[in-house]
């Protein structure tokens, strides 16, 4: 007789080979036409109403022309913590996006789906600006996603507080010093409110401090002709931009209060009137719309101003890309809602209007400032088949359309940017927090942690 | 084994008493119930064995591999261990585990204990007393901390910093300041964690025999003399248990410096549960899980060998 231990071993064994096999018998084909259904990344969560009412018809548009893909939508941001466990965990969706920051990285991970093929047969595949999509290519060439929304850095700021200081909006600040000026009016004249704040919580501390040191001409990190990569933050220019904060914060008494802000907390605070000026995205409208409640008219969008050699705007974006997870078929289907919802409109005049149409329709902002994705001359033609569209005051954005092309763009530090932009989180956090802080220390001890990172491939 | 005689295969053993019984065989372990008491136990087996030590095994594993959850994992042996003792901020955390253990031993260990002993002297209301000293335990950690940001807001109109005010102190940075964050998180930890412990005080004082007040009263005991010669040591046994639970507890702590300052204001909050996120989730993409790991076995490994220490240093205190 077998023992009951046997028994039930065998029986679990079976059980786990029948499940192995259901499993792989569940793996479909890829057939092109066959009814598939994929998952795409939304609105990041708190969007408001109108904002998923834009979206999901946008989504019933695309099915209806292509009956044979069924979209699920699922709320999403980027995050690096739930990034990694979504993928491993497989609740990903088919489509989302991740900052420029971070393609490289992830792709060289092999976390994204290589999508050169089905890239390769859109129509506008060699008209991409290089630069731009070299950020979803590998060194041979694999294309693992589509870039779009770039952006690049500006300094955002309240136009009604402005007003409430007595000072001019359409007048934004030039330089530093009139940037602190400002900012020491503001705090004086408007109780309780931030004149001028930086992030500095979850690694945007490092991504604005990066930001402002590009703004004077310096780099963290260079790269040499052999590529050998070296950390610099302890340069002057990271030391002028840690001292223009620490001014502002000490001697001034205009950063405010509140010295732990993320990303989406210094939305919020901007949103809620608590700071005045900031440096951010030059898209960030758009979230600041959907999920803080910002009017278009009371937002100001200057250039960050740029001095010393060298001095150049750090820019950004988002690749949309495609799990690795999914099936050649969902990869095929999501190809096709990549270049529906994020290409088309910047390359086809009915989808560029269309799109333009829900938006607006849904007092979501149209005309935000971006970088062109392709060349210059398709960018200008996008934005004249958007002209009737555009529900914001333009010339609140002025100050930053008028002088952004002209301004030399730079792409953020390449190598362990996340872990980089952390560590410096912390010296951000310290000239804020404590009068004393040694920043030369500071900086050396960030460069000597990250160029070990660097030096070990981690 | 004197009384019991060493048989041969298929031989029957005899017991002392003079019978007979078949030896142990599956067939007789089935028939004596072994099977059914398989049953009844496999489920807990399977949820402890999927949901507890699975996960152990595996993060033992990985902590000597390199992945990624997506590609293939590579063996790496001891790096992880030796990467997570060099990286800088692995010190950083072990001082602040450390202070927020030390500050919560300080001020939140005795508290629960003082509150229990003097809700047990209330005649009234005892009810509403523990109600409201359990509240904190019921409400979510989440909400607990966004409400306690509003009261640590730095500036002068923050709620504390009124108060502060009304009182003739100037506002103060609370979780600001590299300096005040801790005790502020040490603070908020108290308030939410307390009332579990009152509870468990309050519970084990019932049990203190009243004879024992009333000879220390004919005695002449103050009220002091009585909780130190009556109540503290009728409770030993809960508070050597409760102590080693809030060492434990406070040296995995990673909820109030996550929510309320994010290991800043430059690090002076981060903790080693936070390092173990840190590595697993926010700076590495595609995450440093093998660090993460190694880091946890190393926090579990000094834990299980300091409760094992304190119980033994502790036994014959608590058998006494």
């Amino acid at each position: 007789m077998k023992s009951p231990i046997k028994v039930l071993l065998a029986s679990a064994g079976a059980l786990a080979t029948v499940i192995t096999f259901a499993g792989c018998s569940a793996s479909p084909g890829a057939a092109s036409n066959e009814k598939v259904s994929i998952t795409v990344a939304s609105l990041i969560p708190g969007s408001s109403k109108e904002a998923f009412a834009a979206f999901n018809a946008r989504v019933k548009e695309f099915e209806k022309a292509n009956p044979n893909i069924t979209l699920k939508t699922e709320e999403y941001q980027w995050t690096g913590p739930t990034f990694s466990t979504q993928l491993a965990g497989g609740t990903l969706p088919d489509v989302f996006n991740v900052p420029f920051t971070d393609s490289k990285t992830l792709l060289q991970n092999g976390q994204l789906a290589d999508i050169t093929s089905e890239v390769k047969a859109l129509p506008y595949a060699s008209k991409f600006n290089k630069n731009v999509l070299s950020v979803a290519e590998d060194s041979s060439g694999k294309i693992y996603g589509l870039p779009y929304g770039p952006y690049a850095m500006g300094l955002s700021y309240n136009r009604a507080i402005f007003e409430k200081a007595g000072l001019d909006p359409n007048k934004p600040p030039t330089t530093w010093d009139e940037i602190r000026a400002d900012a020491k009016i503001i705090s004086e004249k408007v109780p309780g409110v931030a004149g001028y704040m930086q992030m500095t919580s979850k690694n945007t501390g490092g991504w604005e401090l990066a930001t402002t040191t590009y703004a004077r001409g310096g780099r963290l990190e260079t790269t040499d002709s052999s590529g050998k990569t070296t950390v610099k933050t302890d340069n002057p220019q990271t030391k002028a931009a840690l001292q223009f904060l620490k001014d502002v914060r000490w001697t001034d008494n205009s950063a405010g209060s509140n010295f732990l802000l993320d990303w989406s907390g210094m939305n919020q605070a901007f949103g809620a009137g608590q700071v005045a000026m900031y440096p951010s995205g030059s898209d960030v409208l758009t979230s600041l719309v959907q999920t803080d409640n910002v009017s278009p008219k009371d937002y100001g969008l200057t250039t960050l101003p740029l001095t010393g050699t060298g001095a150049g705007v750090l820019s950004g974006g988002n690749v949309a890309a495609v799990s690795v997870k999914s099936t050649a078929a969902q990869k095929a289907a999501a190809v096709k809602w990549i270049d529906f919802y994020y290409i088309q409109q910047l390359v086809d005049k009915t989808q560029t209007v269309a799109a333009a149409k829900v938006l607006a329709a849904s007092n979501q902002p149209v005309g935000v400032p971006t970088l062109p994705v392709f060349d210059q001359a398709t960018y200008d033609q996008q934005q004249q088949w958007i002209k009737s569209e555009v529900n914001i005051p333009l010339s609140n954005v002025a100050p930053f359309t008028s002088k952004i092309f002209s301004s030399p763009i730079v792409p953020e530090p390449n190598k362990n940017t996340q872990e980089l932009y952390g560590a410096l989180d912390a010296v951000v956090q310290a000239v804020l927090t404590d009068k004393n802080a040694d920043v030369d220390t500071l900086l050396k001890g960030v460069d000597s942690q990250i160029q070990a990172l660097v030096d070990a491939g981690n | 084994m004197t009384t019991l005689e060493r048989r041969t295969e298929g031989q029957l053993e005899r017991r002392p008493d003079g019978q007979r019984r078949h030896r142990y065989s599956p067939v007789t372990w089935v028939r004596g119930g072994g099977l059914t008491n398989l049953v009844f136990l496999l489920p807990l087996l399977i949820v402890f064995g999927v949901f507890s030590w699975t996960p152990i095994v595996e993060a033992v594993v990985m902590s000597v591999q390199h992945t990624n959850l997506v590609t293939p994992a590579t063996f790496v042996g001891v790096n992880n261990f030796v990467q997570v003792f060099k990286d800088p901020l692995f010190w950083t955390a072990v001082r602040n585990t450390g202070l927020f253990a030390l500050l919560a031993l300080i001020f939140g260990y005795p508290l629960p204990l003082i509150l229990a002993v003097l809700m047990s002297e209330v005649r009234k209301a005892k009810g509403l007393f523990s109600a409201l000293a359990y509240l904190p335990v019921v409400v979510p950690p989440v909400v607990a901390v966004l409400l306690w940001k509003f009261f640590y807001d730095a500036s002068p109109t923050g709620v504390f910093n009124t108060v502060l005010h009304w009182v003739g102190i100037a506002p103060q940075p609370w979780i600001q300041n590299a300096t005040s964050a801790m005790p502020s998180l040490v603070l908020e930890a108290t308030w939410a964690a307390a009332g579990g412990t009152i509870i468990i005080y309050l519970a084990a004082l019932t049990g203190v025999a009243p004879e024992l007040y009333d000879a220390a009263e004919v005695d002449g005991s103050s009220i002091w003399q009585k909780i130190w010669h009556v109540t503290l040591p009728q409770l030993r046994g809960v508070l050597l248990v409760t102590l080693i639970l809030q060492i434990i507890g406070t040296s995995q702590v990673f909820l109030e410096p996550f929510l309320f300052t994010n290991g800043g204001p430059a690090n002076a909050t981060v903790t080693i549960l936070q390092l173990i996120y840190r590595y697993a989730f926010e700076n590495s993409l595609g995450g440093n899980y093998g660090a993460a790991t190694a880091l946890s076995i190393l926090l579990a490994l000094f834990l299980a060998i300091l409760s094992f220490v304190y119980f033994r240093i502790t036994k014959s205190w608590s058998d006494n």
